[in-house]
């Protein structure tokens, strides 16, 4: 038998304080770390950028505060992408919360458009239950799934959807999506069914779950994946928002856990050892 | 008065999220009264959501407008009002006619979708032709698809035991497979990490000061 002590085990606390250290100083001093912008989210620019002005297109706020530092930066960006090309935006919910998500994005943005008008160039139609089945209903007719906008204005009354009845005049769908319902019902219901263009972002978490549908079929036109995929677009329509400032201490946070991954392994192999 | 209330709820949001922090040092009063405010306030929320933004303006507001014209609304009503009953326990059967009709309108829903957006679309978009793509990448890239696809696929056949060839393939499989929960790994490292950011953005930003919020 083998007289070796194995290695001492470290306090996880001690893991918790450095990687606080770790995050929190270049959130206050900046590294300025570059990172690439990917295939996925560049088709995503793409069919923002391609999709013609005073096209109406959707984006579905289906997430709450929970994933917010994620999904967040990604919605503030896409509005100010359709806007600089002057597309006109339908915001939903199929998250409750999505509504004042959504709200907080348009407060925030319309602030660098202050000519964008409520009713014309967007409008809010707020939260619908029903997840997949809300979304195959919209396919045949709008008005009967959203009656009024969320202020309750009856739908033929708002501009913006004097000529919208259904997805034939949706010029793209982006849904903002923490899990179901979101991104993986307007796949398969939106795209599958209609025909409709689809996109959007996810949580990292969930991210891989949708890399199987960017393919030929194109049931997605690219993705934005967690914060990487928020400040990726940022960088694309050249915004520095707080997903891009978030990414050093990202970067430097991957460092540590990487470290910490080898310390392990070395552990677990010297305790093979003994 | 309004910025009083923001300040107070920037302290408030500060003042939770170290309760819920401390947790990560050991279990303490602060963390279980952080998380017993959170349960009972989630709970009281969606109760509130649910009958202002689901059955006022899905049924009881349609209704009082229109009865008549809302008549048909009555069964999702009273089909509720069953599910309701299950907290009557010598009545608790009759709640398994909604469910049942619940649960059977998702599975025909789902089965439709799924079998043409996770199989039929999936299986159309791995039957390429990787030798007519524009790249050498891309070319390399439609191999790898393919191939992944095929082994993950034989690593998951038990009808025959995983030797000889089979045994190769599917041990092949298993590589893919190893990689594909590698980068799951990794994102959810950076979901994770992503949470943390945003919490110290809060409170470097908006409670502090520190950092542009």
């Amino acid at each position: 038998m083998s007289d070796k002590q194995p290695p001492k085990q470290i306090d996880r606390r001690y893991i918790f304080l450095v990687l606080l250290i770790g995050v929190t100083i270049p959130l206050i001093f900046p590294l300025g770390f570059k990172s690439e912008v990917s295939g996925l989210s560049k088709q995503v620019y793409k069919l923002v950028e391609e999709t013609p002005a005073n096209s109406t297109v959707i984006i579905s706020f289906d997430y709450d505060p929970a994933t917010v530092t994620e999904l967040q930066p990604m919605a503030k960006a896409l509005i100010e992408h359709a806007w600089r090309k002057n597309q006109k935006i339908l915001a939903l919910a199929l998250w409750p919360q999505g509504v004042q998500m959504a709200e907080q994005a348009f407060a925030d943005i319309i602030k660098k458009y202050p000519d964008k008008k409520y009713g014309i160039d967007y409008v809010n139609l707020g939260y619908k239950t029903g997840g997949i089945v809300t979304i195959q209903a919209m396919g045949r007719d709008f008005k009967e799934i959203f009656p009024t906008d969320l202020k309750g204005t009856p739908y033929d009354e708002i501009e913006i959807l004097k000529n919208v009845r259904n997805y034939n005049q949706i010029g793209y769908i982006m849904s903002l999506s923490a899990g179901d319902p979101g991104l993986k019902q307007y796949v398969m219901a939106a795209h599958d069914m209609f025909k409709v263009k689809v996109s959007g972002g996810t949580t990292a978490v969930s991210t891989p779950g949708f890399m199987p549908y960017i393919n030929d079929q194109h049931q997605l036109y690219g993705l934005l994946g967690g914060l990487k995929g928020a400040a990726e677009y940022e960088s694309l329509i050249g915004v520095k928002g707080t997903a891009t400032s978030g990414m050093d201490a990202q970067s430097i946070a991957h460092i540590l856990i990487i470290i910490f991954i080898i310390m392990g392994n070395i552990r677990a192999y010297k305790m093979r050892k003994l | 008065m309004s910025q009083f209330m923001t300040v107070f709820g920037v302290w408030l949001g500060a003042y939770f999220t170290f309760s819920i922090f401390s947790f990560l040092y050991k279990d303490n009063p602060f963390y279980k009264l952080a998380e017993q405010i959170f349960v009972g306030l989630s709970a009281g929320y969606w109760f509130i959501y649910t009958i202002y933004s689901i059955l006022i303006p899905n049924l009881f507001g349609k209704l009082a407008t229109d009865f008549h014209g809302n008549i048909m609304l009555l069964i999702p009503a009273v089909l509720g009002v069953m599910m309701l009953i299950r907290l009557i326990p010598k009545l608790e059967w009759i709640s398994r006619y909604p469910i049942a009709l619940v649960v059977g309108t998702s599975v025909g829903i789902s089965m439709l979708r799924y079998t043409k957006s996770d199989i039929l679309s999936q299986m159309t978009a791995t039957m390429i032709n990787p030798f007519a793509m524009e790249t050498t990448v891309e070319m390399i890239g439609s191999i790898i698809l393919i191939l992944g696809t095929v082994f993950c696929i034989m690593y998951f056949y038990f009808s025959r035991k995983q030797e000889g060839i089979l045994g190769v393939t599917s041990k092949i499989g298993i590589w893919f497979l190893m990689v594909s929960f590698g980068a799951s790994f990794g994102y959810t490292v950076m979901a994770r990490i992503s949470l943390l950011i945003g919490r110290l953005q809060f409170l470097l930003g908006d409670w502090l000061h520190i950092i542009k919020p």
